[in-house]
């Protein structure tokens, strides 16, 4: 066996010097930037999510007054400077309530949409990984994907309101319904992705190479097949709160008095026919603005997640 | 001691969706290869080479044969991950960039083989650090991910990842097909330098036949899944006697306009569809010197020197008109020369070969620096 030489010069492609971390983070940054500055849009997204967050954090110190004591001596004042968004009809304060309700409702969506993509995830690059191969694994993934087919055959917002009157009325129960709508939808997203990838040479590389297929599953597929889960992410999340405040709208969801704005709206909307809107308007434009909040982050790490768009961006910030 | 890997009688049917039509993309293959030994598998796009390979290493089931690795029968399910087996066979794809897994740092790639092995950490570290030397790229690629490194890198990772368990047989489909000719010729070389060695034994797939010429001790000529010649490479190269492999051999780019070809006809027309395929020899269709019976029986073997075999009715005939040719050898010796030049070497010395213009010579002595 011929000496190996102990350093070998690197071919003419070779990069001249390693590109650190801290210059990474840089130029992803500056891209970031770059993108909020031509999609102001994308830029109010950001602004709308984490003003909400952080208003759901610091709410007891903000909030004026406690969301959930009744003063009836103030039920269904206007807007006023003492109360900004008026009281509802206990008289409890409703900005207030539009302070504190995100607490609940972003913690319903985030921890069920958390729990749908992680369940959805594994179980769609299970499914892409051995369908089609022969023996008891590809009988399964065909049942998993039927099972899913029943799921997304019923309406939503039914089978949501279903579950809860099951598992009786709880946050739990939401956060649940929510999990359980939602795994569909990865599961296929995650499914369609994998299909492709487990054709790829580097998966049949690492094939031969004897690796078990949890190790294959967990060390290529999943990591390539993932873009489109996160991108789907935040989406879902502005959809789940949608679907909390609904649930709580119809009175299956979260119950009085705690603060939540599909509650809130549902108490305040008979005296909306009597002329007083704001215990029912106010919360539902912060729902609004919320959702429309997610769905714009959503709509830029698509364009971020797509290669071409994304090129042409970095292309115009390497010349700029 | 038994050859590592001996094939026999391989056939590899593969269904047609909505019919009862099969794909018959191997149909009944013998070979082995010894030791430390290049075999090459040749033929067109479709004549099954790289099937074999897949079948090989259990990529896909074979519908029917054996195949024997060390002597043992792997039978029908078997799969190149038994612990037996594991990092015994290797194997390098086409496409190098494909074959990286992009999130993936390159050393992490390359250590993926030896997470199953009995080496801690420590010493999986060394092991990669070795290998990355031995198919002289620099360390610090280690960090890398795959996109950022040119073909040939890529490449020479995936040599690097399939010799990092020191494999006895190397599946090599189409290694070089992807790759400018500098990354084509570096890539050979260290192929070769690595199976002296190692002593490696390689399944050399491919159809680019002055990189088989140069690196195969035998060749085996595919056609629609069927062996039609097969022999010692020199011996095959040199007089080849199946039509097939004359009309493959003609259809060479020269590298100079000057040489003359020896061969006096080519094969015209596309390779057949693997589907249904009828009775005789699959190149009956094609052939100049097909007679009545070749649309009816495929050949048997024939003998024809100590490790040539040829399946043909006509050889004779094929051998009494195409006369020994050397236009091939000529061929290697003018590639060979280029791939040997260096830059304290005038260009112009290079029989046919233009000289570069001065800027482009500089870049070729930097070419030059990795051997």
């Amino acid at each position: 066996m011929r000496p190996v030489p102990l350093t070998s010069p690197g071919g003419p492609t070779a990069p001249a010097g390693r590109r650190t971390l801290g210059a990474k983070v840089k130029f992803a940054t500056r891209y970031f930037l770059r993108l909020l500055r031509t999609h102001p849009s994308y830029a109010a997204g950001y602004v709308i999510v984490t003003v909400v967050v952080l208003v759901a954090i610091a709410a007891p110190v903000i909030a004026p007054y406690s969301p959930i004591t009744a003063d009836p001596s103030v039920y269904l004042q206007s807007p006023s400077l003492a109360h900004p968004f008026g009281t509802d009809n206990t008289g409890m304060d409703v900005l207030s309530r539009v302070i504190y309700a995100p607490r609940i409702d972003l913690a319903i969506a985030v921890i069920g949409t958390a729990i749908s993509a992680i369940i959805g995830t594994l179980l769609g690059a299970w499914v892409g990984y051995f369908q089609g191969t022969p023996g008891i694994r590809n009988i399964a993934s065909g049942t998993t994907m039927r099972a899913a087919d029943v799921l997304q055959a019923f309406p939503v917002f039914v089978f949501a309101i279903a579950l809860v009157a099951v598992f009786g009325q709880s946050i739990n129960s939401v956060i649940f319904a929510i999990a359980f709508v939602n795994i569909p939808i990865y599961l296929r997203l995650m499914r369609s992705q994998v299909l492709s990838i487990r054709r790829m040479r580097y998966v049949e590389a690492a094939f031969v190479s004897g690796m078990p297929d949890r190790f294959i599953i967990r060390d290529h597929i999943v990591p390539n097949a993932i873009g489109p889960v996160l991108a789907q992410l935040s989406v879902n999340i502005g959809w789940s709160i949608l679907l909390t405040a609904g649930l709580s709208f119809v009175g299956a969801g979260v119950r009085a008095p705690t603060p939540e704005w599909g509650a809130m709206i549902a108490t305040g909307f008979p005296n909306v026919m009597t002329g007083q809107w704001w215990p029912s308007v106010f919360p539902g434009l912060a729902l609004a603005v919320t959702v429309y909040g997610f769905a714009l982050i959503g709509t830029s790490i698509e364009f971020m997640a797509d290669p071409r768009r994304r090129r042409t961006l970095a292309a115009a910030q390497v010349s700029a | 001691m038994a050859p590592v890997l001996e094939v026999s009688g391989l056939v590899k049917h593969f269904p047609v969706e909505g019919s009862h039509a099969v794909v018959q993309a191997v149909n009944g293959v013998s070979f082995t290869i010894a030791a430390g030994e290049t075999v090459a598998l040749v033929g067109e796009s479709g004549s099954g080479k790289t099937t074999i390979g897949r079948c090989v290493l259990g990529l896909v089931p074979p519908t029917a044969g054996s195949i024997r690795f060390r002597g043992r029968d792997m039978g029908r399910r078997w799969n190149v991950r038994s612990p037996a087996l594991r990092g015994k066979m290797q194997l390098v794809f086409q496409e190098p960039g494909e074959s990286l897994d992009p999130r993936m740092p390159i050393g992490r790639s390359i250590a993926e083989p030896l997470r199953l092995g009995s080496l801690d950490r420590a010493a999986r570290e060394r092991r990669v650090q070795e290998v990355v030397q031995r198919v002289n790229l620099p360390l610090d690629i280690l960090d890398q991910y795959p996109t950022e490194l040119s073909a040939g890198q890529q490449q020479r990772v995936a040599i690097a990842r399939a010799i990092v368990t020191d494999p006895e047989l190397l599946v090599l489909d189409e290694p070089t097909s992807a790759l400018d000719p500098t990354a084509r010729a570096e890539i050979i070389e260290l192929l070769m330098r690595i199976q002296r060695e190692l002593g490696t034994a390689y399944l050399f797939i491919s159809h680019d036949l002055s990189t088989v010429h140069q690196v195969s001790h035998r060749i085996i000529v595919l056609y629609l899944g069927r062996v039609l010649e097969e022999g010692a490479s020199r011996a095959v190269f040199r007089t080849p006697r199946h039509p097939y492999s004359v009309g493959l051999l003609s259809a060479v780019l020269l590298p100079s306009p000057g040489l003359r070809r020896e061969t006096t006809f080519v094969l015209e027309g596309e390779i057949p569809s693997p589907i249904n395929m009828p009775p005789g020899c699959p190149l009956a269709t094609r052939c100049p010197f097909r007679i009545d019976r070749c649309s009816t029986a495929f050949p048997d073997a024939e003998r024809i020197g100590p490790q040539h075999v040829v399946h043909c009715f006509r050889h004779e005939e094929v051998a009494a008109r195409e006369h020994a040719t050397d236009t091939f050898e000529e061929f290697q010796r003018i590639a060979q020369r280029i791939l040997a030049a260096r830059g304290d070497r005038p260009e112009s010395e290079l029989a046919g070969i233009p000289a570069l213009p001065p800027h482009r010579q500089a870049d070729r002595v930097e070419d030059d620096t990795e051997r």
